[in-house]
């Protein structure tokens, strides 16, 4: 199947960006480390590239090394970058100068730090042309206006004339890529350009950079640890593992034909929104990455590997290998290997049974003078339930949580936790009993950790504050199954937080928030600071404690896919108030809310047979501050009814079975959407396909 | 704006009452009032005279009063613009005040002409390459300069200059009229320290910046290196320098006193130190207040420079 679009196809054959063996170094302390390890890359005119692998694989230091930009301690030790037959490692720094920005242009991950905050937009905008090609002020910055109207943005005179701090998230990462644009480079590299906006925001600029490389047909390489992104936005990829390329090739054929373990583990580690626990568990990669001072002899996925061959896979570094005229992999198996038969070690689980109401919130809500935060919040969850709360930043879904654990007081309203009334109580007149049966799992586990005590010795210590008459020995043994709990070794007891791994100190995170037997465990973005591969494996320890114990989990989140794989019910919530709950499966159906519609369209999905129907919202959520008066998201809903919506809150109206939308859309409008994600046909046909 | 300027201004109010109010407190001794006596009389004056002349001594003097009701008098003397008269000196404190200030205010004027340009000069170029072979000569040598105390250098330029090398005088007292050479061993004294501090903090502010995300943007524009150093880091490297530079002015009031009194220029400090050897109290108190004002108004100052300088500053106030 041929997936290059058109242009690429019949363009000139030879690539506009090529590397060959490029290999990076980092100077540190232990010495010279490779970043990066004998890289090549195809980017043909008009093409799209997806760079795609977890922390650390080396994907940013190459577009940086494209750049030829690494900083006092990068070393490119060795190889070429082949820039339309130039190797621009070879280039003088004027001609470098010539070449960065106009013909190779960057997009970085972070829009705010990437924009000069003392200089206005006109001016940082303007310079790329009076620069690259001698126009004067006034015409350079004609020609910004109208650039700005392409990337979209409204009011091109207000946002010129603006500093960056003047302006939001989103449309600073606008006004990035329209100054990448403006001398029309022949290659964009993007280093995960939307890795710190909300999916909403985040949906509109991949829309506008998909639009960008048809339009301009500029060749793009897209760095990202999001497959999904990748897969929505690229023609062909190539997956990093530890600072080598392991697998590339078209999206479509590495998806149906996946020839190296590491992708196909990435895969399978992906929760999609399309598909619940039942249909496509997960199925967890093992271990974690090697650190690039200590990596493994051979294959450097060879210690995570379940095909791993002693005397093969750990003998001499491993060469890619083609599979097919333009797919290849990193890996001596790949004859050997089984692909069509799916993975090992998922794990089917039962239906747990669902108990008493033991937490009941009624109409909670918390102002900060004239910051709404939680607006009129009203639900319940049950004993052994999984209950999410989703929404994007500032939908209030923090402050909620502070509020339950007692380090923030409601302004009005109720939370009663198995009958104790709990939304004035500070956490500080918690008695000891309340304060056991709700516990928290943070997002960073790096900050709830003192650092200059074990591991072993944090979990006693919980232990013994919750107050349950235990010796020592007993306490001591209660840590070792802790560990147990949470698949650790139990000489883990004896280390401090700085020998653990993101993973690890999320798991022992996990032991002290489940050591006194809780009845209700808020778990506030618990794996979003992880490693793509890490994650799925945190995820199904939470679960596991959780179902075996019975206990209410409160799972805050961002992140659609997640929520649909482990919550029973959902709380979705934009600017404090909740737009619509219901059961997890209702959710994910029509009939939608308008803001979940656009909230699943946005999320982008790590399977390329999936079609999703789209939906387009403009816009970026209202400050807390300032919120409209009627429904909070009228002010970018494509449905929103003028002269209502706006002015008057919405009821919520009742599709059965605790479902409930918050909003004036008529009934049968609601229950006349179409489905968003299209499910697949997709595992079968990927079979087929191959047979 | 207009608020801060009324915060620091009423700051600096409270601040003067309070001084004074302890300055009067600490010196409203009776061995203090005999110490004044003493100076002024002579010690064989004092010891002849008897209790009830040595009260009319007081008496005459205005010293006897009770302690608010001096501290009242003298407030309300201060708002009329009179600051007393110098009890060592005999003359109208602020005729002393005006005079020993303008002094100072020479060679404050030569020390920040000098300063400035220097230390923000060195301290980019400096900060521009970090770790770079300029950034570690320009680095150490400001390490050096800042850690040696200022009485040692002192000593040393007199040493060097005046006394080795004859080139020019050890002394500042400036008795034949003003002469510019006087003032060079006072002005290097406060130079070579300060000069270092403001390179150091120069420099830190200058390397940050150079390793700011929108710097890599501006070099990944393509844009040259002097336009990436002119165009987008001096302005952001120079808001925290700038505000530093203003609280140098408070920092030299109180060094301009081991200066002026090592080297004997008759300045502020001086002043300063003479009056508090001698107990000359209304002088004291003048100085006091001049020295408060100085640290509020350089405080104020700062604050200005830096919210003009940073947009995201001025946008919130
Ligand atoms: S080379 Fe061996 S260890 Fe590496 S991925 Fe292939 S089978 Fe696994
Ligand atoms: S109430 Fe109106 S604005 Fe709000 S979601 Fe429904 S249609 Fe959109």
């Amino acid at each position: 199947m041929d997936t290059h679009s058109p242009q690429a196809a019949t363009a000139s054959p030879s690539p506009i960006l090529e590397c060959r063996n490029l290999s990076v170094s980092y100077e540190t302390r232990a010495g010279l480390v490779p970043a990066v390890v004998d890289f090549n890359l195809k980017l043909m005119p008009g093409e799209a590239h997806g760079l795609v692998g977890e922390s650390g694989c080396g994907k940013s230091t190459i577009a940086l090394a494209i750049m030829r930009y690494l900083g006092r301690n990068g070393r490119i030790t060795g190889g070429q970058v082949l820039f339309e037959g130039r190797d621009l490692l070879t280039l003088s720094p004027t001609e470098l100068r010539r070449v960065r920005g106009a013909d190779i242009a960057m997009i970085y991950q972070e829009p705010m730090a990437s924009l000069n905050p003392t200089l206005r937009i006109g001016r940082q905008l303007a310079e790329v042309l009076t620069v690259h090609q001698g126009l004067d002020r006034a015409s350079a910055l004609d020609r910004a206006a109208a650039m700005l109207e392409r990337v979209r943005l409204a009011d091109a005179g207000r946002i010129l004339a603006a500093y960056p701090h003047q302006l939001s998230g989103g449309q600073q990462q606008r006004i990035v890529i329209a100054m990448a644009l403006l001398a029309n480079p022949k290659v964009l590299l993007l280093d995960e350009p939307t890795t710190a906006l909300d999916v909403t925001v985040e949906a509109g600029i991949v829309d506008l950079i998909r639009d960008i490389s048809t339009e301009f047909g500029t060749a793009m390489l897209y760095v990202s640890h999001n497959l999904g992104l990748i897969l929505e936005t690229c023609q062909r990829l190539t997956v990093m593992y530890s600072g080598e390329a392991v697998e590339t090739g078209p999206v479509d054929e590495v998806f149906r034909r996946v020839r190296h373990p590491y992708t196909r583990g990435l895969f399978a580690s992906i929760p999609v929104p399309s598909a619940d626990k039942a249909s496509r568990p997960l199925v967890t990669i093992p271990g974690q990455l090697p650190s690039p001072t200590n990596r493994p002899h051979g294959c450097y996925f060879g210690p995570r590997c379940a095909f791993f061959e002693p005397g093969r896979c750990d003998e001499a570094a491993v060469p890619m290998a083609q599979v097919s005229r333009t797919h290849a992999s990193r890996c001596r198996r790949i004859a050997e290997i089984d692909w069509d038969t799916p993975a090992a070690g998922a794990v089917t689980r039962e239906e747990t049974k669902i108990g008493r109401t033991v937490l009941q919130v009624e109409g909670l809500s918390k102002r900060y003078h004239a910051v709404r935060a939680n607006e009129d919040l009203t639900f319940e969850a049950r004993e052994a339930e999984t209950l999410a709360i989703v929404g994007e930043s500032g939908c209030g879904k923090s402050t909620f949580a502070r509020i339950l654990m007692g380090l923030d007081q409601a302004t009005s309203g109720s939370i009663s936790l198995m009958g104790e009334e709990l939304a004035r109580l500070p956490v500080t007149k918690r008695d000891r009993v309340t304060i056991r049966s709700l516990q928290m799992v943070f997002q960073n586990p790096f900050d709830t950790l003192n650092p200059s005590q074990t591991v072993g010795f944090q979990i006693a210590r919980v232990l013994r504050r919750f107050g349950a008459r235990m010796s020592e020995a007993q306490i001591r043994e209660r840590v070792l199954e802790l560990l147990d709990t949470v698949k650790l070794p139990r000489d883990f007891a004896g280390r401090r937080p700085r020998q653990l791994s993101g993973g690890q100190k999320q798991r022992i995170g996990i032991a002290r928030a489940f050591a006194g037997d809780p009845a209700v465990v808020v778990a506030d973005e618990p794996v979003s600071a992880l490693d793509v591969s890490v994650q799925a494996a945190v995820t199904e320890l939470l679960m596991d404690i959780q179902r075996r114990n019975g206990t209410t989990l409160l799972f805050i989140s961002h992140d659609l896919s997640v929520v649909r794989y482990l919550s029973d019910r959902v709380v979705v919530m934009y600017l404090g108030r909740i737009m619509e709950q219901g059961r997890t499966g209702d959710i994910f159906a029509p009939p939608y809310h308008p803001y979940t519609e656009a909230l699943l369209a946005a999320v982008p999905i790590a399977d390329p047979t999936i079609r999703k129907r789209k939906v387009v919202i403009s816009g970026e959520m209202p400050s807390p501050s300032n919120p409209p008066a009627g429904c909070p998201f009228s002010t970018r809903c494509p449905y929103a009814i003028e002269d209502l919506c706006e002015r008057t809150v919405p009821p919520a109206q009742l599709f059965g079975e605790g479902h409930a939308i918050a909003c004036h859309l008529p009934r049968e409008t609601l229950l006349a959407m179409e489905p968003i994600i299209l499910a697949a046909d997709s595992l079968n046909e990927a079979n087929n396909h191959h047979a | 704006m207009a608020r801060l300027i009324a915060k620091r201004l009423g700051q600096m109010l409270l601040i003067m009452g309070v001084t004074s109010l302890l300055l009067f407190a600490i010196f409203d001794t009776d061995q203090f009032r005999r110490q004044i006596a003493v100076s002024e009389l002579g010690g064989f004056g004092v010891a002849t005279l008897n209790a009830a002349d040595y009260e009319g001594w007081l008496e005459k003097k205005g010293l006897n009063e009770p302690f608010l009701s001096r501290y009242v008098t003298w407030v309300g003397d201060v708002m009329q613009g009179d600051l007393g008269r110098s009890i060592e000196k005999n003359m109208a404190v602020s005729t002393l005040l005006a005079d020993r200030l303008q002094r100072t205010a020479i060679l404050a004027s030569c020390f920040f002409v000098l300063m400035v340009p220097i230390s923000l000069t060195l301290g980019v170029l400096a900060g521009m390459r970090e770790g770079g072979r300029l950034d570690r000569v320009i680095s150490i040598v400001a390490v050096v300069t800042t850690s040696i105390p200022q009485i040692a250098t002192a000593v040393l330029l007199t040493v060097f200059l005046s006394l080795g090398l004859g080139w020019v005088p050890a002394k500042s007292a400036m008795v034949g009229g003003f002469s510019f050479r006087e003032l060079v061993l006072p002005l290097l004294t406060l130079l070579i320290y300060d000069i270092g501090y403001v390179v150091r903090m120069t420099r830190a502010s200058m390397a940050e910046v150079m390793s700011a995300n929108y710097i890599r943007t501006a070099v990944l524009k393509g844009l040259a290196g002097s336009h990436v150093i002119v165009g987008h880091a001096l302005r952001n490297a120079l808001i925290v320098p700038f505000t530093l530079i203003f609280l140098q002015l408070n920092w030299l009031l109180s060094h301009v006193v081991v200066v002026e009194v090592f080297f004997q220029y008759s300045g502020f400090g001086r002043m300063l130190y003479e009056a508090a050897m001698f107990g000359d109290i209304a002088v004291l108190q003048a100085a006091t207040l001049v020295a408060v004002a100085v640290a509020a108004l350089s405080q104020l100052l700062s604050d200005i420079a830096y919210i003009l300088l940073n947009p995201r500053v001025g946008a919130a106030g």
